[in-house]
């Protein structure tokens, strides 16, 4: 079919797709997002084509590469709908036995099935396993059932009929929705999208001039002042992948948010920027906007509507400041990746001068839902202030490794040991830093806070874009706040001399309290200077920068102490103040002794080891290959 | 379009688009800084003229000379927290620095005698000199001398300032404008032996002789402010500026 030009068309489109798929209800998705594909995920979703179509069944059984489904440290992941049977770890060679058991006979192979390291019970259902059942996935709930490549698996799910019913509602009430169901921006900032829109759409117009809802469409809709709808893809944390897997797993929710919001706006033009290091999502979003363009989704008339609309995608070098709204429509405009000053904001002169809308990937998914179920719904989940759900990818010293969707307000607690199934090896918690490079590190006593955008901040921490870092015993907070110092003096633009120079001057301080030559004062320089790295920086980047250092040193001060005073790192991580020290648990095995790249180990077989301290460089590869706990590091 | 408002609780005026650093200095206000030149558009990087300006009751430190000026807004020009962080930027500033005069004067002005951070890498060499990037040749050579010979380099801490892919600038005419608008004096400007040498971009061009035959201009140059400015006459590209 072509272009599908007014909302009933879609709709009888739908049924005609709905009736063809009872057929085969049958499907087998298998996650081929970038985690299980790096597990070979692709090879395991071609073996199941293959043999099903050996064994005939192709007819009855949809095979679908689909997006992430957030649990990757159990990938390559096979869910068989309608059962919701999830097999985890599945390889290639494993394909024969479940089409054979499981596909034609029902029959439940126990060996792929999840098993719980905490209570040890196996999960057949996807819903039942603790990682899954804890989650309420509105968002990333849509990956496990649809193909990104295939514009009909999301309109076979409802997809666009909220852009239809937002055609039919008129701007004012499309806008008054997401007002009232106050969704906030899921970018970091937390700041209400509504209140974006409503800014944009008014701005340069004189309030009265507005025309009635309704007209604008009839009219052709050329709006009075050029206007853009960006979407900010321009990921860039370090360990986090939330946006990345729904553009990769469920691209046209975004595309259908966008046109929502240029339809409300009154703009005839967006932009993706998307980090060109997420080649999988680049190539699922081109064709995703092929995909709608043919069906008439983009372009002019959208829907029979007097609706004209298309986007365009930017494809980013990498740059982490890049996500800066001011600096990414400095690249946009193919000028250096710089922020500026934000006395006028972006929704009155962004891109080009013009009124610019800027929301991330996730708050623009979550505008289908808020329009196809509305605001009453939508603010039922979720806290009062910060409504509706958030991503999180859950990574660091965390047993269930993965991307979580929960509803706001959940507790760090949660998350991290209902979900997240606590630290791995029996580890003991420590620390959890929320909001990626530029979040707070929160310790212990924090664990029962509600997660949510305005309570983050209160504790000193963040949402971000919802990195979440966990920290067991063997994390030096010293070296957390060099590391995180040290990625931040890298990724400033390198303008403002407070965070330039600043950052530069704190990582140095940090590391110097790391390398054991600090003193009291170092510390009380670092707390000056990152006040007014705070105050003085012009963008949010600079601002916030401090966050980690500072978290640490509120929460964590003994271990800075330590450092400072005693010259010893409580963690065992600081290298310059540890040593390796063989304990008498010694077997004499000879394993560290074969192992030690600098053969500093000496001792027979069946004798007690000794490590010479003055050659030792404190790699730590006798300690990790030590079957019998006898390398002590202090 | 005039806008009014208040600096240090005294009315001021100024015409709408300007910023507030300017206004400033017009009413004799002291702010410091280091990036600024009122030629050329506002950059915000040396962070210096952090002022408190209260806008619809709310309150913040920002930079003034990139802040539009606004009807009804307050400023505020000093105070201990503004002292303490401009002096806390001028360690750093002089760290990276360390013998430029301007730079060493403002710093004493704020008590600063001497940075407690290490002087930074290079510093002082002939490849970083006293550079601060503050972009102001950057701007200079874009907006006013309109050829585009130099731009910023890398980015955070391994950010610097020269011509594109670190080469000789190759649109450079060594009108030195960019050597003149330096606040540390890094670029360093020589005339010798008929050829004028912009140190710091390490471009050397050939001078034009006047009617005197003495050289006074690159050759370049003012082919450049010719094609500009078609108005004058030629015969003033043959006279050194003291004989027009």
């Amino acid at each position: 079919m072509g272009k599908i030009r007014n909302p009933k068309e879609l709709h009888s489109y739908r049924e005609e797709l709905l009736a063809k798929r009872t057929a085969s209800r049958k499907v087998i998705a298998v996650c081929c997002g970038t985690g299980c594909n790096a597990s070979g995920a692709r090879k395991v979703a071609q073996a199941l084509v293959d043999e099903i179509q050996k064994q005939g069944l192709a007819k009855e059984i949809d095979v679908r590469p689909t997006g992430c489904h957030g649990f990757c440290e159990r990938g390559t992941l096979v869910l068989m709908h309608p059962e919701e049977t999830l097999y985890q770890r599945v390889k290639p060679e494993d394909v024969p036995a479940i089409v054979e058991k499981t596909v034609k006979n029902g029959e439940i192979i126990a060996e792929h099935l999840y098993d719980d390291p905490v209570s040890g019970e196996k999960h057949v259902k996807e819903y039942e396993i603790p990682f899954y059942k804890h989650q309420e996935r509105l968002i990333l709930g849509k990956n496990g059932l649809i193909d990104p490549t295939k514009i009909d698996d999301y309109i076979a799910l409802g997809g666009y009929q909220a852009l239809a019913k937002a055609l039919e509602m008129g701007p004012d009430r499309v806008l008054d929705e997401v007002k009232r169901a106050n969704v906030r921006g899921r970018g970091g900032g937390g700041f209400p999208a509504g209140r974006k829109w409503e800014t944009c759409r008014n701005a340069g117009r004189q309030q009265n001039a507005l025309p009635p809802s309704g007209e604008a469409r009839e009219g052709g809709s050329v709006p009075a002042e050029k206007r853009y709808v960006i979407c900010n893809a321009d990921e860039g944390d370090p360990g986090a992948f939330m946006d990345r897997s729904v553009l990769e797993g469920n691209p046209h929710a975004v595309i259908e948010g966008m046109i929502i919001g240029a339809f409300t706006i009154g703009s005839d033009e967006g932009y993706v920027y998307v980090r060109h290091e997420y080649p999988l999502a680049v190539k699922h979003l081109t064709v995703a906007l092929e995909q709608a363009r043919e069906k008439g989704l983009l372009g002019k008339g959208i829907l029979g509507s007097g609706l004209c609309f298309d986007i365009k995608i930017n494809r980013g070098g990498g740059a982490f400041v890049c996500g800066e709204s001011t600096a990414l429509m400095a690249s946009i405009e193919g000028k250096v990746g710089e922020p500026r000053a934000k006395h006028i904001h972006t929704v009155v002169a962004g891109l080009n001068g013009k009124p610019t809308n800027l929301n991330n990937v996730e708050t623009w998914a979550n505008i289908p839902l808020v329009i196809e179920k509305g605001a009453d719904w939508y603010t039922k989940i979720g806290t009062k202030s910060s409504p509706g759900t958030k991503i999180f990818s859950l990574v660091g010293k965390v047993n269930n490794t993965g991307l979580v969707e929960v509803p706001m307000g959940m507790t760090l607690r949660q998350i991290i040991f209902d979900i997240g199934g606590g630290i791995p090896k029996g580890g003991e918690f420590k620390a959890v830093q929320t909001g990626g490079p530029s979040g707070g590190c929160l310790p212990a006593d924090k664990l029962d806070i509600p997660v949510d955008f305005d309570t983050l901040v209160e504790q000193g921490s963040m949402m971000g874009s919802g990195g979440m870092i966990v920290m067991d015993d063997k994390t030096c907070m010293v070296d957390v706040a060099k590391y995180f110092l040290n990625f931040l003096k890298f990724e400033s633009c390198g303008k403002c001399t407070t965070c330039r120079e600043g950052l530069r001057r704190l990582h140095e301080l940090v590391t110097e309290i790391t390398e054991g030559r600090a003193t009291l004062e170092t510390i009380q320089l670092i707390e000056e200077l990152a006040a007014t790295v705070e105050a003085g920086s012009l963008c949010a980047l600079g601002t916030t920068a401090v966050n980690p250092v500072r978290s640490t040193l509120q929460f964590f001060r003994d271990e800075y102490l330590a450092h400072v005073n005693e010259k010893r790192c409580p963690a065992g991580v600081c290298k310059a103040l540890i040593t390796y020290e063989i304990t008498d648990a010694c077997t004499g095995c000879m394993v560290c002794k074969k192992r030690c790249p600098e053969s500093v180990i000496s001792g027979d077989k069946k004798q007690k080891h000794v490590i010479d301290t003055a050659g030792c460089i404190k790699c730590g590869i006798c300690n990790d290959v030590c079957k019998f706990d006898a390398v002590r590091v202090y | 379009m005039t806008v009014k408002f208040t600096i240090n609780g005294v009315g001021v005026e100024s015409a709408a688009g300007a910023n507030v650093l300017d206004t400033a200095r017009r009413y004799g206000f002291e702010i410091p800084s280091l990036c600024h030149h009122e030629a050329v558009v506002p950059y915000g990087a040396c962070r210096l003229c952090l002022v408190e300006i209260t806008k619809g009751g709310r309150k913040k430190l920002t930079t003034c000379c990139n802040y539009e000026v606004l009807e009804g807004i307050s400023v505020v020009t000093d105070s201990p927290a503004i002292r303490q962080h401009r002096a806390m930027v001028l360690e750093l500033i002089l760290a990276e620095a360390p013998d430029a005069e301007p730079v060493r004067e403002l710093a004493k002005q704020y008590g600063v005698d001497t940075s407690r951070f290490a002087k930074a890498a290079g510093a002082g060499t002939a490849e970083k000199r006293d550079c601060i990037l503050c972009g102001l040749c950057v701007r200079v050579c874009s907006e006013i001398v309109e050829v585009n010979a130099l731009t910023f380099n890398g980015r955070g801490d391994q950010k610097g300032v020269g011509a594109p892919y670190l080469e000789q600038p190759q649109n450079c005419i060594a009108c030195g404008a960019c050597a003149w608008a330096c606040p540390t004096n890094c670029i360093g400007f020589v005339e010798e032996g008929g050829m004028r040498k912009v140190v710091k971009w390490k471009r050397e061009l050939p001078m034009a002789k006047d009617d005197q035959g003495r050289p006074f201009a690159p050759v370049f140059q003012l082919t450049h402010f010719k094609q500009r400015a078609k108005a004058i006459q030629a015969d003033f590209y043959k006279k050194a500026p003291g004989d027009r």
